[in-house]
């Protein structure tokens, strides 16, 4: 493999173990591995699309659970609808209209909590995000016809000509395919034009605004991407779990991501991937061995905050301190 | 003669320190226009109104004959204005050439650019590595902002604020914290850009202010108490007695 930098046979080498490893619990039968590895595959997407606003952008959301939830519903609204009638105009099985639907639905409310969210900072920013997410949780929750608090049962998975979402390799190898495809969007943005900016008003606000750059607008078009893209997670999410409830987007879920983000490395492509196979692997591993696993799990993140700047790809990459 | 910057009856205040007192001046295109004054004149202030970071309370900021009181400071700098900082101001995460960079992306249109990596386009990269060379920079560029010394951040800043290509520069201290070498680097370097571009300095150190300035304004509590050539200033009762007085 000569040619490519350290970091980038790091970040090769664990994105072909990502793609292998389930491909062989597959293979041997294990479906409780294959359904772990595409929990973790998907709840890498969200992440990386976080990465793009907090790690990249600076913006430390703390809502993003909701982008997670809007598109997990815009699958299962569609889908509870085509079953059972009503509201016509949505009610379809259709994967390419779930997904869209979930997409621009995201992105919509990115754009408008986003256009208010900005104009704080600093921790404000982070109340205003979550108080945000946390008037899509209470939405949902009164919303009787969807369950409320209980949940709605996603009956029928989207639907794709030649692509069938039943089968758990199949929706494996999907949310892979979109993983990948979103690692390499975030990886263009950041360093195209646009990214420079995004970076540059993280670092430094008032030096940006002074070269003449609208940084607000930048940043809402960060935040905006980043939101479609954590919608489709969610779309998947939805069809993954087959069961969407309010839970999926309480405050506790964009604590999780933006904790995967932190453990794993902000602002490195491979950082949020890392982040939430840890997060993903280890939870399930410590919870089989005692209830009280979130006090070693919340130890190992002031572990790696305190000894570990860069997070967990910051210490692949020889970086520790 | 033709006026690039006027400015009319400023006015600002924090609670209740008057930061600006009614400042009235007019800079010259092509001049070199330097602020004096002592410590809490408001200096710093007045170039922050001008580059759109503080909004007056009053008055009017004309450039070119536009009334730009009330553009944001982005819109300012695509406009012409650009300011260096006092308080080296970079993002110390990036590069040195990648700050730079930046400020020559800024005049090439709009950055809503997302899957080109900018760090490939060829012509960007060429102009600023030329600004970083003119400054005496071009072996730094590719190291870390913060690994270097504060009197390359200084010269930092002044690549930038030339690579914003802006018509009009606000320079608040460049000479900051420089020891007396860096300092007349400093003075030759901004001697040498007399008559391309229009500027305003601000400037503490009295021998660089009087080897560059064409006209120098005085500012004293927020009020411009003098403005004139170099040796009207020098010879003026009133600037006399606000210096001396202070000190």
């Amino acid at each position: 493999m000569i040619g490519f930098s350290r970091s980038a046979r790091i970040n090769i080498g664990v994105m072909a173990i990502l793609a292998i490893l389930p491909v062989f619990f597959w293979w041997t039968g294990q479906t409780f591995y294959l359904s772990l590895a595409t929990r973790l595959v998907i709840l890498a997407i969200a992440a990386v699309s976080l990465n793009l606003i907090l790690g990249y952008g600076g913006l430390i959301s703390f809502g993003h659970a909701a982008y997670i939830g809007i598109g997990a519903y815009a699958v299962g609204i569609p889908a509870h609808h085509a079953l059972y009638g009503g509201m016509d105009f949505i009610a379809s099985n259709n994967g390419f209209f779930q997904i869209a639907l979930a997409v621009v639905a995201a992105a919509v409310f990115a754009l408008i909590t986003g256009a208010i969210c900005l104009r704080t900072k600093g921790v404000y920013f982070i109340m205003i995000t979550m108080a945000f997410a946390q008037m899509v949780y209470y939405f949902f929750v009164s919303i009787e016809e969807y369950g409320g608090d209980d949940g709605l049962v996603i009956d029928t998975r989207s639907e794709f000509p030649l692509v069938n979402l039943d089968q758990p390799i199949v929706l494996f190898l999907v949310s892979y395919v979109v993983l990948v495809l979103a690692m390499w969007l975030v990886n263009a943005i950041v360093n195209s034009r646009f990214g420079m900016v995004l970076q540059s008003a993280k670092g430094n606000n008032d030096r940006t605004v002074t070269l003449g750059y609208n940084t607000y607008l930048y940043r809402l078009t960060a935040y905006v991407i980043s939101g479609a893209m954590c919608g489709l997670a969610g779309a998947l999410l939805g069809n993954f779990a087959t069961f969407i409830s309010p839970e999926m987007m309480d405050w506790s879920r964009s604590g999780e991501l933006m904790f995967m983000v932190i453990l794993g490395g902000t602002a490195t492509a491979l950082g949020p991937v890392l982040g939430a196979a840890v997060f993903v692997v280890v939870a399930q591993f410590l919870s089989e061995l005692t209830i009280y696993w979130h006090l070693p799990f919340g130890l190992m993140l002031i572990a790696v905050v305190l000894f570990a700047r860069g997070g967990l790809s910051g210490i692949l990459r020889g970086k520790g301190s | 003669m033709t006026t690039l910057l006027s400015v009319k009856g400023l006015k600002k205040s924090f609670g209740g320190v008057t930061a600006t007192d009614d400042v009235d001046l007019d800079v010259i295109k092509g001049e070199l226009h330097a602020i004096i004054g002592p410590n809490g004149a408001g200096k710093t202030t007045l170039i922050s109104q001008l580059s759109g970071a503080v909004k007056p309370d009053a008055g009017v900021i004309m450039l070119n004959g536009a009334n730009i009181t009330h553009k944001p400071a982005h819109t300012r700098a695509r406009l012409g204005i650009t300011r260096s900082f006092q308080i080296t101001s970079l993002v110390m995460d990036m590069s040195v050439l990648d700050n730079v960079a930046l400020a020559v992306q800024a005049t090439d249109g709009h950055s809503f650019k997302f899957l080109k990596p900018a760090r490939k386009i060829g012509h960007i990269r060429d102009k600023a590595l030329a600004m970083l060379a003119e400054v005496g920079l071009a072996e730094r560029a590719e190291d870390p902002t913060r690994n270097l010394s504060h009197g390359e951040h200084r010269q930092m800043e002044l690549a930038i604020a030339l690579a914003s290509e802006a018509e009009l520069m606000l320079l608040d201290e460049p000479m900051a914290g420089l020891g007396p070498e860096e300092s007349a680097t400093m003075v030759a370097y901004l001697k040498s850009l007399k008559g391309k571009r229009t500027i305003l300095l601000i400037e503490h150190d009295m021998d660089a202010v009087f080897a560059l300035a064409d006209r120098i304004s005085v500012l004293v509590y927020g009020k411009v108490i003098a403005t004139g050539l170099p040796d009207d200033i020098r010879s003026n009762d009133a600037v006399r007695h606000a210096y001396l007085g202070e000190e």
